[in-house]
């Protein structure tokens, strides 16, 4: 298994389903190596995690999120700050020379976005094993779709695509990005759903790390929150517009937006310019209890991504007690029919609607209700099942 | 002794509300009107209904009326419908009008506006029923003498209001659960009432046209009109066959080319082909049939879903509130004499609203969802309660404090 990260040290959604999968996997008997970047404290006992890179480094520092630059410290002292180009290329060479020159033994390699993706072609015209690629998320759309993102970028994950023996998305969502940005026909694609465990919520305590946000709460005010990236795509100028709206007809609303990223400064901005300043809280990068407890003092979490492989935060927000409105453009609506909808482009159907729950706590609670007993039924276990049956199907072909 | 069929069907469509947002609210007091192409435009349902069911279907009816002296046949027609029918489609309202002047069309007094407002409050309830009465006898030129609550909705205490507002006869479920081992194919008198006599809908006859009739994986398919009539015939004792159901069947639900039309035509004649066979009107079966027996219903039941019950409306914490809500604006509506106010407050009191906040089938993917023009109950809920917050602004804008 080639991939970027893993918890506790992922940026988001990556990362978790990676682990999750694996973990399925591995309950299903399947024996895994995870190669990944950087070295790190895992706490996992069901598969090896190998940390791949160049020989001459003694160290790869993760500095924060999964786009940040890397610093490199080498086995004579020097440290160097490497960008995410770099290091694909490094982890390519590391991938390269811990598997392709040894006789180390796979009967599939699953890799997982397009920053492992040269590693894997290089596994894949070395030894001949089976690849199978796994889109979380195509450039196309984390860039915007109408910039189409950085060329090269688009390159790896075209040629990875073109390459693999099978693709994977993660939504039907993302699969139909996949054959109009890249050209990829349809029955070389298959969709294995993110999921999530419900076994894995955890308990929340009485005492809600935001005091102040429920202090409000029992003055009568409602929380929305949204947790994420603060990146161009996950739309949230749109919710800061809508929140102008929704504050003018229910003052009693206050907006919390977790997450770090490029945008930070820019919706700072843009609430102080709608002047609804002090009705957006942001609360930066969090995890842990404050992470959980983000989504627990919320009234309803609010996903407004532009466009959204799957949405795992929506399924995370009514595991923790929260209804959830996401946009229609994310490949969670697939598996979760009670959530609110809009389309991510209209802010005031995004309004309408926020100001409908705020306003009503027993929308916010029926859609709750019912939003949980679909939860309740999922799992990643389905997921890995249905891996398990791409992994069957190209080791038949293999032997035939 | 002979066999009826009493066949009773019921018109209705609501006024559904456009995607009435919370900016339209205090500014915009149009909450029916939704533009063309929209699944919420009330105008291009009629126009559709009109000419997928309601049009070829009067059609049929009146030839069978005009060929088979024996046919006959209930109806029911809601103030919604007419009014729609009135302003978009007047020669549809027309057609119903000619079926009437054969002088075999019993038309069935219900609620004005296809409420419940029997179970919030019984002074709205009766002034529904008033208008609707005064609304049949100026388009139909007859006095309903046979009540049906809107779903067929049903209780000892409506049974006992109906009886004391001196009708005849009142319809609803043929539910096991309270018929138990009695058949639904007799006359029967509500308990705790002095003259009044209960019609029970066989639901399975019934549902095998409304629900069954163009499912090829239901094992009585293709229904035709003679294994129909012959199933009835096959049926044991039995006065009175209450085929109850939506007009809607005819054309709409079943579409045309199932061949539910031909089953329609063809019943007739199939039926009366035996000489002691017969057709009735509601009030003609009440008339002709002394009850067998007494049926007690202290819970309401309704025609709707397995439970019967009142869940597909009032089942959820949502719908519970929207229409408590609206019922607490009874007096200060009232109040103001504003006839476009009260009638806009009327409106939507229409059952369907609450019935598209429905969460309990949602899950399901259920048959139900087709029912619905809102992508979800959620918005059902939010577009109702938008338009409430608006009825709210009118109050206050004359001065009424809310």
């Amino acid at each position: 298994m080639l991939g970027w990260e893993l918890p506790p040290n992922n940026s988001g959604g990556l990362g978790v389903a990676c682990y999750e999968l694996c973990k399925s996997l591995a309950k299903k008997g399947v024996d895994i190596e995870f190669l990944l970047p950087y070295k790190a404290e895992h706490n996992i006992d069901f598969m090896t995690v190998t940390a791949a890179y160049p020989q001459d480094v003694a160290e790869v520092l993760k500095a924060g999120i999964a786009y940040d630059s890397y610093k490199y410290i080498f086995s004579d002292g020097r440290s160097e700050w490497v960008d995410i180009h770099g290091q694909q290329e490094l982890y390519e060479h590391a991938v390269d020379s811990m598997i392709c020159t040894t006789d180390r033994e796979y009967d599939v390699v699953h890799a997982h976005d397009w920053l492992t993706f040269r590693a894997g072609l290089r596994v894949k015209q070395s030894k001949g094993w089976p690849l199978i690629v796994h889109i979380h998320s195509v450039e196309a759309d984390r860039a915007g779709r109408e910039f189409g993102g950085n060329p090269l970028v688009r390159e790896i994950e075209s040629l990875g695509m073109l390459m693999a023996d099978r693709v994977i998305a993660v939504s039907e969502h993302t699969k139909r990005a996949i054959m109009r940005e890249y050209d990829i026909p349809a029955d070389k694609i298959s969709v294995v759903h993110n999921s999530i465990n419900p076994d894995d919520i955890l308990p929340l305590d009485s005492d809600n790390a935001y005091r102040y946000l429920s202090a409000m709460r029992a003055q009568g005010y409602r929380i929305v929150a949204n947790v994420g990236r603060l990146t161009i795509m996950k739309g949230l100028p749109n919710l800061i517009r809508a929140a102008k709206e929704v504050v003018a007809r229910t003052p009693k609303t206050l907006f919390l937006i977790v997450g770090s990223g490029e945008q930070y400064f820019e919706l700072l901005q843009l609430s102080a310019d709608l002047g609804i300043a002090k009705n957006v809280i942001f609360a930066g990068f969090q995890r842990g209890k404050r992470w959980r407890d983000s989504y627990a003092i919320a009234d309803l979490f609010v996903m407004p991504s532009i466009s959204e492989p799957f949405g795992l935060t929506a399924l995370e927000a009514v595991g923790y007690g929260t209804p959830a409105l996401v946009t229609r453009q994310a490949g969670v609506n697939e598996i979760m029919k009670n959530t609110l909808k809009v389309d991510f482009w209209d802010v005031n159907e995004m309004a309408n609607q926020i100001t409908g729950v705020v306003q009503n706590d027993v929308l916010r609670d029926e859609l709750h209700r019912n939003a949980y007993q679909e939860f309740s039924e999922l799992s990643w276990d389905n997921s890995a099942a249905r891996l398990m049956e791409l992994y069957d199907r190209h080791l038949q072909g293999a032997a035939a | 002794m002979s066999k009826a069929i009493v066949l009773y069907l019921h018109v209705h469509q609501p006024y559904r509300v456009r995607h009435y947002t919370i900016f339209d609210a205090g500014i915009d007091h149009q909450y029916f009107d939704a533009p063309p192409g929209e699944r919420t435009n009330n105008e291009e349902i009629v126009r559709k209904v009109s000419e997928k069911s309601y049009l070829p279907t009067n059609q049929r009816l009146l030839k069978l009326l005009q060929r088979h002296p024996d046919f006959k046949l209930s109806l029911s027609i809601t103030g919604t419908i007419m009014d729609q029918l009135e302003r978009w489609a007047p020669h549809v309202l027309e057609s119903f009008r000619e079926l009437t002047r054969m002088g075999r069309v019993e038309i069935v007094a219900e609620t004005y506006h296809h409420s419940l407002a029997f179970f919030y409050s019984r002074s709205e309830f009766e002034a529904q029923v008033r208008m609707h009465r005064e609304k049949v006898e100026q388009v139909f030129g007859q006095t309903p003498k046979v009540f049906r609550n809107t779903e067929l909705a049903y209780n000892n205490d409506l049974a006992y209001w109906a009886d004391q507002a001196g009708y005849k006869g009142i319809l609803t479920e043929g539910w096991d659960k309270v018929l138990g081992w009695r058949s639904p194919n007799f006359v029967y008198r509500p308990a705790y009432t002095e003259n009044i006599r209960l019609l029970m809908k066989n639901y399975k006859l019934s549902d095998d046209i409304a629900f069954r009739f163009g499912d090829r994986g239901w094992n009585g398919w293709p229904l035709t009109a003679d294994k129909f009539a012959h199933w009835l015939s096959e049926s044991g004792e039995a006065t009175n066959f209450n085929l109850f159901m939506d007009y809607e069947t005819f054309g709409e639900h079943q579409w045309g080319e199932t061949g539910i039309f031909d089953f329609l035509q063809h019943l007739p004649e199939q039926w009366l082909k035996v000489p002691d066979h017969t057709f009735m009107t509601v009030s003609e079966a009440i008339d002709n049939f002394e009850p067998v027996d007494q049926v007690d219903v202290p819970q309401t039941i309704t025609w709707a879903d397995t439970e019967r019950d009142l869940s597909a409306w009032l089942g959820n914490n949502m719908q519970a509130s929207a229409i408590t809500e609206l019922y607490a604006l009874e007096s200060k509506m009232l109040g103001t004499g504003d006839l476009q106010l009260i009638e806009d407050w009327r409106r939507l009191q229409t059952s369907d609203h609450f019935y598209y906040m429905c969460t309990k089938w949602f899950n399901d993917g259920d048959i139900h969802a087709y029912f619905s023009p809102y992508a979800n109950p959620y918005e059902a809920f939010i577009a109702f309660m938008n338009t409430y917050h608006d009825l709210k602004f009118r109050l206050s804008e004359k001065g009424i404090e809310v």
